[in-house]
């Protein structure tokens, strides 16, 4: 009898897995490809796929708009899937709008705070570990408006200072707008803690889940959250596609981000009243395609399970990180209790760059750099890291390839 | 030797290596070597920025011949680095600003080039091109 792998013992089945995804059948540079840039995007199982080409050979109309047949296909389609992302999330399906990703999700919130509710002398608080996606938009508002952004240190191993935060809040703060899991540091944050918190003094809580939502269930409603985001990409789903969930309260008291199309009631040369929640926020013919290949993922992720992937790819992470220490000289950067599988890791003196080049000459796919963190890598004096970063599809199989991929890529920079 | 012999020399030399180790083993090697930049040049304004390795270039002009300098925090880039000053450096600007630079893509390491955010290797040969340009309007209004 053969003995037991590693893989053996986590999940066989993780070939089935595997499977369902034709990019991971491919060899790059002469190797088979190991994909560990997760974190940046996942891939997408054929059931995403064959869903966007079905979309565009057998029912491609507008939506929301025409009588024909096509036209209200479409319109069920792409409701269907807001219907189920929303049931994903744990939300009303009114309370979820399709943006074109994270970032434009929290634009979104940032200009209708700025439009209503953010005045000279406010603040704003945001992490010292978050993505530029949720440090810019909150600059630029709190720029214009005289307003201050306060950032909640993060300590050594990557954990938020909750001391810092808990006397960080105050009747000024206007809105908290943190990250559910560093893209950078995989710290799983204590975002029920940061919600109940901000919510003592009445002060929402917006949460970027975008490194959250392929990994970790979420129930906005258990969470009492006020607005959440995430990407549809980095969820086994199309680039271009996101939603964000607001609470109804929330939305209904946002102005319009932008006007146009679908977006109406009624327009009038004096005057335009709006449509409804989520539509309100939706101008414009939205990104259909896209849209449904997002609610064909999420019933992916559902077929797997949100739970097996959560204890599976926590197991999968222990493998990695236990694997990764003995190579010597190796520090990970980020290495907080609760974590999730990004992995980022410096060894020696050697530059993230250097590694992640002799990396994918052996069809290693991981980040190298900053990781749209730059504040982040200041805090720890480090030019960036190298990042692998794990979906359900990866296996033990991945993790050794990387290990001995970096013990070679090291001997070579030597 | 001119620009072309030089890209047609450094082809010659990879043809060699017989797998990928051994060709990068060879430019983290010439990494190593690139003689140092001169501190004082290693300055914010000599930076070219790329998402991921930093790359200084110093340009000087002597008896007519355009001399490159540059450093790197990473030694792969570096190494790049070297292999564009070879071909590039100890020549008139003139020549330099109409050299047709093809020798890394012959050498397979191209992706090395890509417009993203990669090492700024692209963004180096540009540089050392407007330098080029510079120092040859330059000579021409002296």
């Amino acid at each position: 009898m053969e003995t037991a792998t590693a893989q053996d013992i986590l999940w066989p089945e993780v070939d089935l897995i595997r499977n369902e995804f034709p990019i991971l059948q491919q060899t790059v540079n002469g190797r088979p490809l190991v994909y560990l840039d997760n974190g940046a995007t996942t891939q997408k199982p054929v059931s995403v796929i064959r869903s966007m080409q079905e979309y565009y050979t057998q029912y491609n109309s507008n939506v929301h708009r025409g009588v024909h047949t096509l036209s209200q296909q479409a319109t069920a389609a792409y409701e269907a899937a807001r219907h189920a992302v929303a049931a994903y999330i744990g939300a009303h399906h009114h309370e979820v709008v399709f943006t074109k990703g994270t970032t434009d999700a929290i634009n979104l919130v940032a200009n209708g705070f700025r439009k209503a509710f953010l005045k000279e002398g406010d603040e704003i608080i945001i992490s010292a570990m978050e993505h530029h996606s949720n440090i810019v938009p909150w600059q630029l508002i709190c720029e214009e408006k005289g307003a201050k952004l306060k950032v909640v240190p993060v300590s050594d191993n990557g954990e938020l200072d909750m001391d810092a935060y808990r006397s960080m809040l105050n009747g000024r703060v206007k809105l908290v707008s943190v990250t559910w899991v560093s893209n950078t540091l995989g710290t799983v944050n204590p975002v029920k803690e940061i919600i109940a918190l901000a919510h003592e003094q009445g002060i929402p809580v917006m949460l970027d889940a975008a490194q959250a939502a392929a990994h970790i269930p979420i129930k906005v409603h258990e969470l009492d959250v006020d607005f959440l985001a995430l990407s549809g990409h980095k969820l086994y789903g199309p680039t271009g596609i996101g939603i964000l969930y607001g609470k109804e309260s929330w939305l209904e008291k946002l102005p319009p981000y932008q006007g146009g199309g679908d977006m109406i009631r009624h327009v009038t040369f004096e005057k335009t009243t709006y449509a409804d929640v989520p539509l309100k926020f939706e101008a414009g013919t939205p990104a259909i395609c896209e849209a449904i290949g997002l609610g064909a993922a999420v019933a992916w992720v559902n077929k797997v399970g949100i739970h097996k992937i959560l204890a599976y790819e926590h197991q999968l992470t222990d493998y990695a990180v236990a694997a990764l220490r003995l190579i010597d000289g190796l520090r990970f950067i980020g290495d907080a209790k609760h974590r999730s599988g990004a992995i980022s890791f410096l060894v020696g003196d050697t530059h993230p760059s250097d590694v992640g080049v002799l990396l994918d000459q052996q069809g290693i796919a991981v980040r190298t750099g900053h990781h749209c963190t730059q504040p982040l890598c200041d805090r720890f004096g480090i030019p960036g890291t190298v990042r692998a970063s794990l979906a359900v599809y990866n296996t033990t199989g991945d993790i050794d390839k990387l290990v001995d991929g970096v013990r070679k890529a090291v001997t070579l920079l030597g | 030797m001119t620009i072309k012999e030089q890209q047609d020399r450094i082809i010659e030399d990879f043809e060699v290596f017989g797998d990928w180790m051994e060709k990068y083993e060879y430019i983290i090697q010439l990494g190593k070597d690139l003689p140092l930049i001169d501190p004082q040049y290693k300055t914010d304004d000599n930076l070219i920025r790329g998402c991921q390795s930093k790359v200084w270039l110093h340009a000087e002009l002597k008896d007519g011949i355009l001399e490159f300098t540059a450093d790197s925090d990473a030694v792969i880039t570096k190494g790049l680095v070297s292999l564009v000053i070879q071909v590039l450096s100890g020549h008139p600007p003139k020549e330099i600003a109409e050299a047709e630079i093809y020798f890394i893509e012959a050498i397979g390491l191209t992706s090395h080039l890509s417009p993203t955010r990669s090492n700024g290797l692209l963004s180096m040969l540009k540089q050392m091109k407007l330098y080029a340009l510079a120092f040859q309007a330059k000579s021409m209004q002296n």
